[in-house]
């Protein structure tokens, strides 16, 4: 049997949103009576003149998809210039790793909400205050998935540059850094992920623009479907930018090719 | 013997050897005063069950590894003592046992390594001569841009012995590097080792369990103790190359099995049991 993936992932969806729209409008808990069907939200998201005022014709959509994609961007990149080399510098000295390894452990576990009251104490306003937030836990998933593919490299490869005459910033640029690349965009995939979820529940607290605040603000005004529009452009966004992530990988590792069933 | 001229390089002396893993714990002797002199161009092979010291003999070799008493001296120069750190060099490459080709550089790319970190600047003259080695193993010109995931494993090794061979090393190590590999593509590497050994003659110290292989390829056959590492036989392999899969039904060949293979067995027998004693 042939099987196409599309019409596979297709039906899953439609199931979802088929099960969504019954346990609304049939199912007898009044919790889920109260919530939007995709129908009403499908209407509103498309609607030239939205009953709640945020639709895919209102140009306030865009400004608070941009704020949101502007912050998850920002957090993302620092996170990678910071996190890349500082998970490199730790597998690559063992001193290092020691030195800054236990405050990585410690300080990851803490949850982003955790950190928001010290970053607006920190920050001047709440725009660095949430980019801050967000770039934690991107960070952390960089900084651990570079850790962990550099201590993945087989010692053999290492061996190998040493007796071909490598020095050791041969050894950093033609061993450590691409041996680590497949785990580093593994990381950069999490990181991409991380940073829209820390970057929602900082805007739910302290933003007046963003995907997070129209849905905490809608959820303030009772603008139901509002909230199931916010929840699905997030999901959008968060898919696009880690497949984009992805895309970005296998071009930079078009040597991770399967066999071409060459043989001798 | 594979001496042919006598002012080639990579005449090495190993003198009494002995390596103890972490002296203050476990104290494992891995090696125990060994001792070999290996003329230039020499194919040595060293067999041995796993765990009798000739992977730890290979390591200090190639410079991954201190030895912990003893000298071993390439060409009158000191290559590993007491005193020296040890220093891996494109003098003594090794072939490793899992492969190890780069698999983020084309095959051409992992080739001419080598040669470009021992400051050769030419590319157009070190590609050409990598494609001479290429073609030589068999017409792998076609395969310069791949990358080494799309090979066969039989290719890879090719490849990794023409990435070793191409800097002029004046010795070597091979550390079981067809171990992994199918009767078929095993006896295909072992013609082509053959072949390269016979064009380029370099000193050969190829580590193996595995007695036929070693008697097949090589002029010499060092049959090793298990831990502690010591020499229990130095068998001559008188003869004559080029070989080829006739010499193995040949009396000579025979006859040298038949004075090698128990002593071999029974080193295997000793290393199973002592792991069965390590284990309980």
């Amino acid at each position: 049997m042939i099987r196409n993936q599309y019409i596979t992932t297709s039906l899953g969806i439609f199931g979802f949103v088929v099960l969504w729209f019954f346990s609304v409008e049939y199912l007898p808990v009044k919790a889920f009576n109260r919530l939007p069907d995709p129908v009403e939200v499908i209407f509103e998201w498309f609607s030239t003149d939205p009953y709640y005022g945020i639709s895919i014709f209102v140009p306030d959509y865009y400004v608070h998809i941009f704020y949101s994609t502007y912050r998850a961007l920002v957090s993302f990149l620092l996170a990678v210039l910071v996190g890349v080399p500082l998970g490199i510098f730790m597998g690559w000295r063992p001193k290092f790793h020691d030195y800054a390894y236990a405050l990585i452990g410690l300080l990851r576990p803490v949850p982003p909400l955790a950190w928001v009251p010290i970053a607006i104490l920190i920050f001047p306003g709440v725009e660095p205050a949430v980019i801050f937030v967000t770039f934690l836990v991107a960070f952390f998933a960089t900084t651990m998935n570079t850790l962990v593919g550099v201590k993945a490299i087989p010692e053999d490869y290492f061996r190998a540059a040493a007796c071909l005459g490598a020095k050791p910033s041969d050894i950093l640029k033609d061993v450590i850094i691409p041996g680590a690349m497949p785990s580093i965009f593994t990381g950069l995939q999490i990181a991409m992920g991380a940073a829209w979820f820390s970057l929602v529940a900082g805007e739910m607290i302290a933003a007046q623009y963003g995907l997070g605040f129209i849905i905490w603000e809608a959820y303030n005004l009772i603008q139901y479907p509002t909230i199931v529009i916010g929840m699905i452009t997030l999901g959008l966004a968060g898919y696009i930018s880690s497949v984009l992530v992805r895309l970005l990988g296998q071009r930079l590792m078009s040597w991770r090719v399967s066999k071409l069933g060459l043989e001798d | 013997m594979g001496k042919i001229d006598e002012t080639k390089s990579g005449k090495i002396s190993i003198r009494n050897v002995t390596k103890v893993y972490d002296p203050d714990g476990a104290n494992v002797m891995a090696l125990d005063d060994f001792s070999l002199e290996i003329d230039s161009g020499d194919f040595i092979a060293v067999v041995g069950p796993s765990g009798c010291g000739k992977s730890t003999l290979l390591n200090i070799l190639a410079g991954f590894d201190t030895l912990t008493e003893g000298q071993i001296v390439l060409d009158g120069k000191n290559l590993a003592s007491i005193e020296t750190i040890p220093k891996p060099g494109n003098d003594r490459v090794v072939v490793f046992q899992q492969g190890a080709l780069f698999p983020w550089k084309t095959v051409m790319e992992n080739i001419t390594y080598g040669l470009i970190k021992s400051g050769s600047t030419d590319l157009d003259e070190i590609e050409a001569r990598a494609r001479e080695f290429l073609k030589r193993s068999g017409n792998l010109e076609e395969i310069a841009n791949v990358y080494p995931a799309q090979l066969s494993s039989g290719m890879q090794r090719r490849v990794e012995i023409i990435r070793a061979i191409i800097n002029d090393p004046k010795l070597l190590l091979l550390d079981e590097p067809f171990r992994a590999m199918d009767t078929v593509n095993k006896a295909k590497m072992h013609q082509h080792l053959l072949k390269t050994y016979q064009e380029n003659k370099k000193t050969i110290l190829f580590i193996t369990h595995d007695l036929e292989e070693a008697l097949f390829l090589a002029d010499r056959v060092i049959v090793m103790t298990t831990r502690p590492g010591k020499m229990k036989l130095d068998i001559q392999v008188d003869i004559p190359r080029p070989r080829d899969q006739t010499i193995l039904a040949s009396d000579a060949y025979l006859e040298l099995r038949k004075k090698t293979v128990f002593a071999v067995r029974e080193e295997a027998q000793k290393a199973f049991e002592r792991g069965e004693r390590e284990m309980a």
